[in-house]
């Protein structure tokens, strides 16, 4: 059981709190495996995604996360223009609680929204990427991916390559991994590597080789292309040649590394096809994972109201 | 009006005596003056405190704080006068917006009030305000106030002319281009919170540029809340070459650090925003070796509704008025950090000097501006019970020590506490 | 612990449901066996091992009731559920529910409820090794191996070989 009506951001997570989800996601994504999608225990409850961002792959897997347990599911689309302009965040809110809602994930372009809809409301919070803070929900998923693959998180060395500065997944993941016992590597074009992330528990890396040195798990993090408008980098190719990763690069990971991407990937430029594709590719798997650790965060939000 | 017994704590000593107060000037202090009085001998009296930076947001922001709440705020804080910056609606660019602050800041009576005239024509960094018709009119300063004159000639030429009418340019530094959207400071904090974080620099850049201008046209210059401890070394250096600058800071740069930042409270989103630590102990160091002249509150009401949104939507700014005394005694008074001397100076005597303005000291012949504060006094500050409109302000439920008792602006006693 | 049966005890009973099974299905032709996993898919197995020895092909599978347990919600957990697929149809056919222990009646339910999301059987017998009473729904076997009233705090020990028993037997043990 979760000690808390919200789920925020894997900083303020317990470690016990993370292995719960995780012990609970790898239930779900049992059953899920055995094309078993029907649990009863969201019957007559209201799930509410609350998207200020477009994001297909995440809504759609909480979407069927919270159908799968049986909830009903409502979306809502705010256009992220719309915050500046309509109505406020707390007094849409105000107008999902009055609805009866009883849990709302919300997708945020700014950091901090969920905690601020998360003091308004009575209902469960689910936080589902907020700006540059946490996406606490995509670094449970690539946890539960790495324990369903390790005999542990702890002690596994995680190699993260991108831009780690814009990168909530990325910081979702030091915290979570640091939790549960695991090194954290990070390896970013100095535009793109933030400030202080070193005090936060990461190891940062002078060179891609560097990172990826006897590595678990090497993940790639998705580069927008406005960024490089922003002056970060100077193209998509030169990313890819300098800051990418490719066969060559793995020879230096451990011989059974596995390789993450939080998806949508730009093929060829942080990893290159034949990495995506291959064996040691865990990217599909990450996607179902991610599906059992929503219905496992739904699952142990709303239990505590049915255990008390 | 004779104040009885008073412990008067002036930026150069102290001394024990009555006050007689004439037609709102101190007509005399002796050891023992004839007659009925108040007795003040259980509190501390200070010259009136004098706050150089404030908004108070009328006309135009009626609703955020009007110049009847803001001077009642002001006078609760123990000011007897208060400069407003120009970032109103309509911009105080001209002679008329001027008139009508000084007007109706007089048909309230409670302290006074001296308007900051913009540098540009509407704050647009186009074209020179109407400094001279401004200064006619009672403008004491001039500021962009909340950004930077981004064309640097516009900026010289703003020192030079202003200089002609003896009117000082005050500077809020930022580099727009370097703070791109940035609403916390670039650091453990901003990473942490993955809120958009600004450097140092893009302060200290500017406050450099404005060093520049200042030393190559040998004329003054004064520099706005100043927050990080590069900019404050720059300022050292510059005044230890002569050039010819003065310096403000606010009580959070002394007090908080950006580690407050770190559950979204949008009562910290303050422009520049909370440093380091290393740059709240420079801000001390600056206060204590002079660097610093100036403690200003930079007074920034906000209705709810400003902050009550997303940090990155919040409006930026602190109301401070009524807790600027209190907490500056106490982070550096009472920790020890500098004398109450030293802090009257900071918060009385140089601003005056600053910005040449009558007051700042007790003393014959000088207004009737008094301050009356209790220094033993512990209480906690609750913001709702600010008289600001202004309720935004991140010292919630902290214990300070220091409370002002009685207000006396020209003579008569415009806030005495119930 | 009290001992019921031993493993020829049980063997004895098994071929006595057996023919009882026969004899209330004429010819045994639209027969099939499903057993509540796991000592129920046993109890099925053995019989059909039973009807096999009398010349009787009788389909057998086993079902996982997980999924359909009334208590998911009220409980509150996650079943370790197996998908159900009987390798055979059981539309039309006469579905004898074996189980091992019958008591409060609600893995029956649980069963018949996992069965109608496979088929529409013409009818559903029920078929228990030991019926120990305190029943909860109402539910009432067809065929019972061993009627055994019995206090809540006691349980009843069902050892099959299959499950890693040493040896066969029926048992009851106190709270």
């Amino acid at each position: 059981m979760l000690n808390r009506k919200d789920v925020l951001g894997l900083y303020d997570l317990s470690a016990e709190e993370i292995d719960e989800i995780l012990t609970t996601g790898m239930n779900m994504k049992k059953l899920l495996r055995q094309n078993i999608k029907k649990l009863p225990h969201l019957q007559g409850k209201t799930v509410t995604t609350l998207f200020y961002e477009n994001s297909t792959r995440t809504r759609c897997s909480f979407e069927l996360a919270a159908d799968y347990m049986g909830a009903h599911v409502v979306n809502i689309a705010a256009a992220s223009s719309s915050v500046q302009k309509g109505e406020t965040l707390v007094d849409t809110g105000k107008t999902l609680d009055a609805m009866k809602n009883d849990v709302i994930v919300i997708r945020h372009p700014m950091g901090g929204a969920p905690r601020l809809l998360a003091k308004t409301v009575k209902a469960h919070v689910v936080n589902a990427g907020d700006g540059m803070n946490e996406h606490p929900t995509q670094a449970l998923l690539d946890m539960l991916t790495m324990r369903e693959n390790f005999p542990s998180i702890a002690g596994l060395k995680v190699a993260i390559l991108g831009d780690i500065s814009h990168s909530r997944v990325a910081k979702s993941n030091l915290f979570g991994l640091k939790k549960l016992g695991a090194e954290v590597r990070m390896f970013a074009p100095r535009t793109l590597m933030p400030t202080g992330i070193d005090r936060m528990g990461a190891k940062v890396c002078a060179s891609r080789e560097e990172a990826v040195e006897g590595a678990d798990v090497v993940m790639g993090l998705r580069i927008q292309l406005e960024r490089q408008h922003g002056g970060n980098f100077p193209s998509l190719g030169e990313y890819a040649k300098y800051y990418g990763a490719d066969e060559a690069l793995m020879r230096y990971a451990a011989p059974h590394a596995l390789v993450m991407h939080p998806g949508p990937v730009n093929r060829g430029v942080e990893l290159t096809s034949a990495l995506i594709d291959g064996d040691t590719s865990r990217i599909e798997e990450q996607v179902l994972s991610g599906i059992a650790v929503r219905m496992a965060i739904l699952f142990l939000l709303t239990k505590e109201e049915v255990a008390s | 009006m004779i104040f009885k017994h008073a412990n008067i704590v002036n930026a150069d000593g102290r001394m024990q005596a009555d006050i007689l107060v004439e037609n709102g000037r101190i007509a005399r202090i002796a050891p023992c003056i004839e007659g009925e009085g108040i007795d003040v001998s259980a509190y501390t009296m200070l010259p009136g405190l004098i706050d150089m930076h404030v908004h108070l947001r009328e006309p135009g922001f009626e609703r955020k704080e009007d110049i009847a709440s803001g001077t009642r705020a002001a006078v609760k804080g123990g000011f007897t006068q208060v400069c407003c910056m120009p970032n109103t609606n309509p911009v105080i660019d001209n002679k008329v917006v001027v008139t009508y602050i000084k007007a109706r800041a007089k048909e309230v009576g409670l302290c006074k009030v001296h308007p900051i005239g913009a540098i540009s024509k509407g704050q647009q960094g186009q074209e020179l305000a109407a400094i001279g018709a401004m200064k006619a009119a009672g403008a004491v300063a001039l500021s962009e106030d909340g950004k930077s004159v981004l064309s640097t000639k516009l900026m010289a030429n703003a020192m030079q002319y202003a200089a002609d009418f003896s009117l000082k340019c005050l500077c809020h530094c930022e580099d727009s281009s370097l703070v791109d959207g940035g609403v916390v400071n670039e650091g453990y904090y901003s990473t942490l919170t993955g809120l958009k974080g600004s450097l140092r620099a893009a302060e200290d850049i500017i406050i450099a540029r404005e060093l520049c201008l200042a030393e190559s046209l040998d004329l003054p210059v004064h520099i706005c809340h100043i927050s990080t401890y590069s900019g404050i070394q720059l300022i050292r250096e510059a005044k230890a070459r002569g050039v010819r600058v003065t310096a403000e800071t606010c009580p959070h740069y002394f007090t908080l650090t950006d580690a407050a930042i770190a559950d979204f409270d949008t009562n910290t989103k303050v422009n520049p925003p909370l440093r380091e630590e290393r740059d709240r102990l420079a801000v001390i160091a600056g206060l204590q070796d002079g660097t610093l002249d100036c403690i200003v509150t930079d007074h920034a009401p906000h209705h709810e509704d400003d902050k009550n949104v997303e940090y990155d939507l919040a409006a930026f700014g602190i109301s401070g008025l009524e807790t600027s005394f209190a907490l500056s005694y106490t982070q550096l008074v009472r920790s020890g950090e500098m004398t109450l001397e030293a802090l009257v100076g900071k918060m009385s005597a140089n601003p005056a000097v600053v910005l040449g303005l009558t007051g700042g000291r007790i003393c014959e012949g000088a207004p009737a501006d008094l301050t009356l504060v209790s220094l033993d006094e512990e209480w906690t500050i609750d913001p709702q019970q600010f008289v600001s409109k202004g309720k935004n302000s991140p010292f919630g439920g902290r214990k300070v020590f220091g409370r002002v008792k009685m207000t006396v602006v020209d003579g008569e006693i415009k806030y005495k506490e119930r | 612990m009290t001992v019921l049966s031993d493993g020829a005890g049980l063997r004895r009973m098994l071929v006595r449901l057996a023919h009882e099974i026969e004899e209330r299905n004429e010819g045994l032709s639209d027969v099939a066996l499903v057993g509540i996993k796991r000592g129920g898919e046993v109890t099925a197995q053995r019989i059909c091992g039973v009807l096999a020895s009398m010349g009787h092909a009788v389909p057998c599978a086993g079902i996982d009731i997980g999924m359909t347990r009334d208590d998911l919600v009220s409980a509150f957990f996650v079943p370790d559920a197996a998908p159900n697929a009987l390798g055979f149809d059981i539309t039309d056919k006469t579905v004898v529910l074996c189980d091992d222990v019958l008591h409060t009646g609600r893995s029956a339910v649980a069963a018949i409820e996992a069965l109608f999301a496979l088929g529409r059987p013409r009818r559903i017998q029920l078929l228990v090794l030991v019926d120990r009473g305190g029943r909860e729904l109402p539910v009432r076997a067809d065929f019972v191996g061993k009627n055994v009233p019995t206090a809540r705090s006691e349980r009843i020990d069902v050892r099959f070989t299959e499950l890693g028993a040493a040896e066969d037997a029926l048992a009851i043990v106190k709270g």
